[in-house]
């Protein structure tokens, strides 16, 4: 009689702690995401910028330039979370080739506003993908707790689905971004 | 994780009684030898709870101007607080520490504060001007990972305590000398026992301060340099910066016994050391370069 009473207190107790883990991984994933919000919006308030800026001295790249603007609208109205991933990468693509292609303007380069805005880009593109590997990161742990056993039974009693981790379509994306700095 | 951060709040906790303990023992042996009679008792165990406590909500000022260190600023070191930025978001930690710069040629770095909330990251010119921005990043990441498991609380309240145990018995050696010189020795046996209590003390704790330094100092650099990695997903640049920091020839001069098990790597160069030995409070170059080579 006893032990069975235990058994089941013990039986209780473990469910209680499982169910916590999850939901304290399951925060984390959100909170992650929300941090990488936070670095695309960032980059978002920085594009309208950066696009005046550039304007008036790439004549020749206007169809990068209002890709870029139709990119950043397409942005503001995405819905899901796999959409709003894979314009991001269009976008940092995007914003790649100004980069690369403002090194042909030296009078653009010579200006002190773009210097600025370029450095903040950079920083930027940066942030976003460390918040990335963070939220991938988390993502990981969390996936992972929910298809280990015993702990996948309260995840598929309780509901807990995998999330989707944010693939990087351009695996270069990042490196070529960080290859900058070594320069200054 | 986490129950590294467990247990680097329970060891701070059990480093700051054991503190109070030996400070209001040997100031209860100096109010002793004063002959000021049972108020002694008050006076020692007020002044160490007092000491201790303001060691604990102060260490990271005391550390700071102990180090010489001034606060860094957004112009002047624009490159740093960026890596930091970037960093503080990959770490997860959800608050930027404040950074400071010491002005010294030798290439190094440490961080303190009692919590991430009150933690500071200080770095040396000599850092700055020898390392690339990868190289940086990994030493910046280090200390983060410092901050992150609470290793900055534990340090923090360590360095301040030997100091302070350093300095007193220092003060009472004196006193006790001269007070030998004028003695009249006809005290009871009561007094010579505490008094050779206070003396074991007084022999004991630098030791002690020693000890608890080495204890807290080497195995936490390996986990901080594989938490960096983590963050940077690049172990080759911190590599690099850990040799270009140890081959530095430049002595720290801010930097003394107390402070430093908490630098990245040795500020003092001594020469006859090149292997790591019990008495040394970091692990040797080549042990943290291979822990970083397993990592890949």
């Amino acid at each position: 009689m006893w032990i069975a009473l235990i058994v089941v207190v013990l039986i209780v107790l473990w469910i209680i702690f499982s169910y916590n883990g999850l939901i304290r991984r399951k925060m984390k994933v959100e909170n992650s995401w929300g941090q990488i919000d936070v670095q695309l919006q960032r980059r978002f308030d920085l594009i309208p910028n950066l696009v005046n800026c550039v304007k008036g001295y790439m004549e020749h790249e206007k169809d990068t330039l209002t890709k870029v603007t139709e990119l950043r609208t397409s942005w503001a109205n995405a819905g899901s979370i796999g959409e709003k991933v894979e314009l991001d990468n269009q976008l940092s693509g995007a914003l790649k080739t100004i980069m690369a292609v403002s090194e042909n303007y030296p009078d653009l380069k010579a200006n002190q506003n773009f210097s600025e805005l370029q450095e903040e880009l950079r920083n930027t593109e940066n942030k976003i993908a460390y918040s990335r590997q963070f939220y991938n990161d988390s993502v990981t742990m969390y996936n992972t707790a929910i298809r280990v056993f015993p702990t996948s039974i309260i995840a598929s009693i309780f509901h807990f689905t995998a999330e989707k981790l944010f693939v990087v379509t351009d695996e270069e994306t990042r490196k070529n971004v960080k290859v900058d700095f070594g320069n200054n | 994780m986490y129950e590294d951060i467990r247990s680097n709040k329970i060891k701070t906790g059990v480093i700051i009684s054991i503190f109070i303990i030996v400070i209001s023992l040997i100031l209860y042996y100096i109010c002793m030898a004063f002959d000021m009679g049972p108020i002694s008792i008050i006076i020692a165990l007020s002044i160490s709870i007092i000491t201790s406590w303001a060691s604990y909500y102060n260490s990271d000022k005391i550390i700071l101007s102990m180090s010489k260190a001034r606060p860094a600023t957004h112009e002047e070191n624009q490159k740093l607080v960026n890596i930091l930025d970037a960093l503080v978001v990959s770490s997860g930690l959800g608050v930027t520490p404040k950074l400071y710069i010491i002005n010294d040629a030798q290439p190094n770095a440490f961080a303190t504060g009692r919590d991430p909330e009150h933690s500071v990251i200080c770095v040396t010119t000599g850092l700055l001007e020898k390392l690339d921005y990868y190289e940086l990043e990994g030493v910046v990441g280090h200390e983060l990972a410092h901050i992150a498991n609470y290793d900055i609380r534990l340090s923090a309240v360590v360095t301040v305590m030997v100091s302070f145990i350093v300095i007193l018995s220092d003060f009472f050696t004196r006193t006790f000398m001269r007070g030998r010189r004028s003695s009249n020795s006809d005290d009871n046996n009561g007094n010579t026992i505490l008094m050779l209590i206070g003396l074991v003390f007084l022999i004991l704790a630098p030791i002690f301060g020693k000890l608890a330094q080495l204890a807290i100092s080497r195995r936490r650099e390996f986990l901080a340099d594989s938490t960096s990695a983590k963050y940077t997903r690049n172990p080759d640049a911190l590599i690099s910066a850990l040799e270009k920091i140890c081959s530095d020839p430049n002595e720290l001069k801010s930097a003394n016994k107390s402070t430093a098990h908490m630098y990245i790597s040795s500020p003092f160069r001594d020469k006859k050391i090149e292997k790591s030995s019990i008495w040394s409070t970091h692990p040797s170059l080549d042990e943290r370069v291979n822990a970083l080579r397993n990592l890949k």
